[in-house]
Order: structure tokens, then sequence, then C-alpha cells
């Protein structure tokens, strides 16, 4: 009897894990970043919001300018890119930002805003406007692998 | 689910034949039972927005290495975090604290909160690594205190013991001097 037991908690153990993260899975949604755009979509959606269409050049100016911080964009994501960032301060690495080398970026509406909010906040000390993330997107979306 | 006890896990001096008998100890432990390499990390009912939010600039740290004083403190400020703007929605955020409380160091030894709430000041991480001089941590490889996986190979594991260091990149022979000493 204590023998079956033993083993029944054993089995219970083992599946703890698997149950989990189907449990965390379930749970998902809070945090949750699914794919529900696209670069190109996030390109019009902003275009839309500034009532002008982004220019690559002006974006690549933005992006490599420091606006009176520390960092500039490509402090964190390079210059340009199309290759693995570096957290600045952290080290830690960073995917590509431009959508021809890594499929996944603006592929996520909330997490396109997040990222937007955060990190204008620590290079500009403030919200990037509708007119700044058009040039950021059309110059991302300009850059080949 | 098992408690984070970093006692058994932070770096101290060893002998030789000592690290023989705890490799062998290590791979008794990692043949002989699934979850003997997660006790003393990342428990495993973490949110997925744990990895997903705050691992996304730096390493999932162990929740056991804080007090649950000094998360309560770091999640109510997440816009300024330590010299960046990490800001969450409010319920990741309070998602995520109600974890790290429950999950927080509650050892003598973790209990104290450190300045700015920092892993990097606490008594127990100055101690460990009171032979390593400042300019370590200025390597390029290193960048600063909180990069574990630096040195500690198996930190994303929750493993940091002295048996999975390396050398970081650009170490001088004065540098290495004093290096597991």
């Amino acid at each position: 009897m204590t023998h079956t037991r033993t083993r029944a908690a054993t089995l219970l153990r083992t599946l703890s894990g698997p149950l989990l993260l189907a449990g965390g899975l379930l749970l998902q949604p809070l945090g949750a970043t699914a794919a529900d755009t696209t670069p190109a979509q996030q390109l019009e959606r902003f275009n839309a919001q500034a009532g002008i269409s982004g220019q690559a050049e002006r974006g690549r100016v933005f992006f490599t300018s420091r606006h009176g911080g520390e960092w500039s964009c490509a402090s964190c994501h390079g210059n340009p890119p199309t290759q693995s960032g570096k957290h600045a301060s952290t080290g830690k690495a960073i995917d590509p930002m431009a959508p021809a080398a890594n499929a996944s970026a603006f592929t996520s509406t909330a997490k396109v805003d997040k990222w937007f909010r955060r990190n204008c906040n620590d290079v500009l000390k403030r919200e990037c406007s509708a007119p700044e993330k058009a040039d950021v997107l059309a110059y991302l979306l300009s850059l080949k692998p | 689910m098992s408690r984070t006890t970093l006692t058994a896990r932070v770096p101290r001096r060893r002998l030789p034949w000592v690290h023989a008998v705890g490799a062998a100890m290590l791979g008794m432990a990692l043949f002989g039972s699934a979850h003997a390499d997660g006790r003393f990390g990342i428990p495993a009912n973490a949110p997925p927005a744990y990895a997903q939010e705050c691992a996304s600039c730096h390493m999932a740290y162990p929740p056991g290495m804080l007090p649950a004083g000094s998360w309560q403190r770091m999640l109510s400020g997440l816009d300024k975090h330590y010299g960046t703007d990490a800001s969450l929605d409010t319920a990741t955020t309070q998602q995520l604290l109600a974890w790290l409380r429950a999950n927080a160091g509650t050892t003598k030894r973790v209990r104290e909160e450190p300045a700015q709430d920092r892993i990097t000041r606490t008594a127990w991480f100055e101690r460990k690594h009171r032979q390593i001089q400042p300019a370590v941590w200025n390597l390029a490889s290193v960048k600063s205190a909180a990069n574990c996986a630096a040195c500690h190979t198996g930190a994303e594991r929750g493993n940091f013991d002295d048996d999975n260091l390396r050398l970081p990149a650009g170490m001088s022979p004065a540098m290495r001097r004093n290096w597991n000493d």
C-alpha cells in the first residue's frame, strides 16, 4: 500500500511539470504577444496616424541620432539593425530590428506599442510621435538582410 | 514546488577532491531526478510573462535572490528601472509581482533588502565576489556584475556553482591571479 502510494506520488511529481506548463499556456493571454499584424501594416497604421508617409532617410537619421541623450536607437539595435543588437547596459543580445532579417519583428501590435513607448522614453525622454514612428518603420522596411 | 536555496549553489572555496565528489554527486542528481536542476533556479510555475518581459533585456534572475520587499519596490517603479523604462501594463505587473513575492527569498542571508534592491548589492553577493577585481566587471565581455552568465555558464538554468565557471574574455594575468581563489 505504502509502495503504491509512493509510486502515485512519484507519478504526480513527474506530471506536475507538464501540467503546470499546460496551465501556463492556457493563461497566456496575460502578457501574450500573438502575431496579429505585419511590418507593412504597422507602417500604414503610423502613416495614417501621421497624415503623411514615412520617409526611410528621415527614419535612418532619427534612428542613428542621440537626440541630446546618452543613447540612440542604434546604441542597442546596431547600425544598420540588420544583425543582432546588444543591450547597451546589460549586453544581452537583441534580435535584429529589420523585418528582412527577423521574421517576427513588428508582428504584434501590443509589442510594437510597448517597445516604442519604453525605448522612445529611454532615448528621447518622451513618447515618439506618429510621423517619427512612420519614418522609422519606412527605414527598417527599406533595409535588406 | 521547491524553495530556492541559495546556500547550496553560490560559489565557495573548495579543495580539488571536493570538485570530484561534487561532480559525481551532480551527475547522480541530474540522472536521478528530472527536478534536480530546477531546484535552485526559476520555479517551474513561473508565468510566461516572466521570461517574455523580464528576460528581454537581462537574464531571468531567480526570485529567491531578493526579499519580497525589494521585488515590491522594483515592480512599483518599472518605468525607472536602473536607467531604462521597463514599464508594463498593470495586469502583467500585478501577476509578476504576486509570483515574485510568493517565491522571494526568505532565508536569513536573503531577507535583508539590499541597496537599490540590487542582487549585486546583497551582503552574500559581495562576500562571494570579494576577490573579483573591480576592473573585471567593466570588461566588454562582462559589462556589469548583473551579467551572471558572463562567468556562471549555468546561470540561465539556476546553477551558480563554481564547477561551472568560465573565464570571461579579456582577463589580464593580474585579474586571473585571484580567480577562483
